[in-house]
């Protein structure tokens, strides 16, 4: 099954929170990555029913998605925040959500939904006993129990321990290799990198970049990097890095060099030998803008070019 | 309705601290009953005030506001109702089921201890405790349904519905004549007036406009609350 937008934005008031999105979820794992306050909590209730897209159309399969309650027979959302009743057990929660969706035998459907998410052992004892990382796990059986096509996970890995992490990654890959269509958001492009096969970026509210995630990585490494040199000898490196045409630009300071690489790769393969062949000591290399955001703000950057 | 929804919210509404309000209204309501006997003051007067004042007055709007918002508004703060509004259930059944549990909790917390206390003083002499107890159950399907509307359309819905019973009925209503007309309390006085004989009772709003109103206030906040859930917006924690 296919979720559409067709050129969504949701604002609050003044504040732009999506701006004019243009995507295709199709069967598969799709990781929606973006920084914190992106917009991707707007997008992804856009696309579970639970908010109206200011202009633009969100639709599944050609169904629309807003007001219409028949769409959660394939929809199966997991909520970031702790959309569960404390007060019931693990089993009596998955088991509600069971009945919720009419299923024929859902005893069946909670017992094999709470096996996927290893959740048997502790499946007896009150959801607010249980820790986030378990938590998330039962709204994750209860999203599956009625094997929907369509599953919607809002940030599912915050405050999974390693473990458990792992395993739902696993069971997020099966699930998308069946057939299924997936989408979850995330803020961490190792998590979405491990587990999806496309990646939408969004930043900012808008649709930075879309594809497979080599192309994203490259798109992502191929751009100008900084980097902080020391050496024994930062002058002498200086001069033999700017001969070179992978280097920008190269200042000189207090601290060391600063490099910018406009070609990552032969950068890296070269900073060794000219040092090498200097006679130059390189005592550290740190890239000065690795983080997210900076990465982010570079895809934004070059796709509005 | 919705058994699955009904067994959540009734546990959802019973499991919170604010059960202990529902049970002592009605306790304090029988424990004037029984006082008002024990000191022999079982005149048709004291009676009716003791209805009149404390169980349509006070205890009757208070938990309406309990039961009615307490079904959901706090699933509405918490995101909880994400569980159930992301079924493919049509989210008017929803609000009906939520209004039929208000609905009972009234009758149960509510109308059945009216006609008790009533029925402690001065058995059921004068149509008193049929009358009132008759009036409260009215009453309270009345305010479940606009409390639970409430709960629906506002995150202030408790401050809203106090302001409601207190300003608007308590005050307005009982002062000014016409202001008595919009107050779910003088309505159920008025079925309460179909019942009670007494000459110490007399109801201020005719039946020709307390039935056509409880009905329209009642099914009018329910089908809204229905039609509200249906495009109900949770935002994220952006």
């Amino acid at each position: 099954m296919n979720i559409e937008l067709a050129q969504v934005s949701r604002w609050y008031g003044n504040v732009v929170a999506v701006n004019d999105v243009t995507m295709t979820v199709g069967p598969g794992v799709t990781g929606l990555l973006g920084p914190n306050g992106a917009g991707k909590s707007t997008l992804l209730h856009m696309m579970a029913g639970f908010l109206a897209p200011s202009t633009g159309t969100a639709t599944l399969d050609g169904r629309q998605i807003w007001r219409n309650h028949q769409i959660y027979r394939s929809i199966g959302l997991v909520p970031e925040r702790e959309a569960v009743y404390g007060f019931l057990t693990g089993w009596q929660f998955v088991l509600s959500s069971a009945r919720l969706h009419r299923l024929s035998s859902p005893e069946d459907a909670a017992s094999k939904a709470l096996a996927l998410v290893d959740m048997e052992g502790a499946k007896d004892r009150r959801v607010e006993t249980y820790s986030k990382g378990m938590r998330q796990r039962v709204k994750v059986a209860a999203a599956l129990v009625h094997d929907p096509q369509v599953l919607l996970l809002d940030e599912p890995f915050n405050g999974m321990d390693p473990r458990q992490r792992l395993h739902l990654m696993d069971l997020v890959r099966e699930l998308g290799a069946a057939g299924r269509t997936i989408l979850f958001s995330s803020h961490i492009l190792e998590e979405v990198e491990r587990v999806a096969q496309q990646i939408e970026v969004l930043v900012a509210g808008r649709h930075a970049a879309s594809g497979d995630f080599r192309e994203i990585r490259r798109r992502m490494t191929d751009r100008p990097h900084l980097f902080r040199v020391r050496s024994s000898d930062d002058r002498r490196l200086a001069s033999a890095l700017i001969a070179d045409a992978s280097s920008g630009a190269v200042s000189l300071g207090e601290a060391g060099l600063e490099v910018q690489a406009v070609d990552f790769r032969r950068f890296t393969w070269l900073l060794p030998r000219l040092a090498r062949d200097a006679g130059v000591s390189v005592w550290q290399v740190s890239p000065a803008d690795e983080d997210l955001e900076s990465v982010f703000s570079y895809l934004i950057s070059g796709s509005s070019r | 309705m919705n058994s699955v929804v009904a067994g959540i919210t009734y546990r959802a509404v019973l499991g919170r601290r604010r059960v202990l309000l529902l049970i002592l209204l009605p306790l304090l309501l029988i424990g004037l009953a029984v006082l008002l006997r024990a000191i022999g003051s079982t005149d048709e007067n004291a009676t009716i005030k003791l209805m009149q004042i404390y169980a349509i007055g006070m205890m009757l709007p208070l938990l309406g506001l309990i039961a009615g918002t307490g079904t959901i508004a706090p699933e509405i703060d918490d995101g909880t109702i994400i569980h159930l509004l992301s079924k493919p259930i049509s989210r008017p059944s929803i609000a009906v089921t939520k209004f039929a549990v208000a609905a009972s909790l009234l009758v149960l917390f509510a109308a059945v201890p009216t006609y008790i206390a009533a029925y402690i003083v001065l058995g059921n002499e004068a149509g008193i405790a049929t009358g009132f107890g008759l009036g409260a159950l009215v009453g309270g399907i009345a305010y479940a349904g606009v409390f639970l509307f409430l709960g629906v359309v506002t995150r202030h819905a408790v401050t809203v519905g106090i302001i409601y019973a207190v300003v608007w009925e308590g005050l307005v209503g009982q002062y000014v004549p016409g202001a008595g007309n919009l107050s779910i309390q003088q309505w159920a006085q008025t079925f309460a007036a179909q019942f009670v004989t007494s000459n110490f009772f007399k109801s201020s709003v005719g039946m020709g406009f307390a039935v056509p109103a409880v009905l329209i206030v009642t099914i009018g906040s329910v089908v809204w609350a229905g039609q509200r859930l249906r495009s109900i917006s949770l935002t994220g924690e952006e």
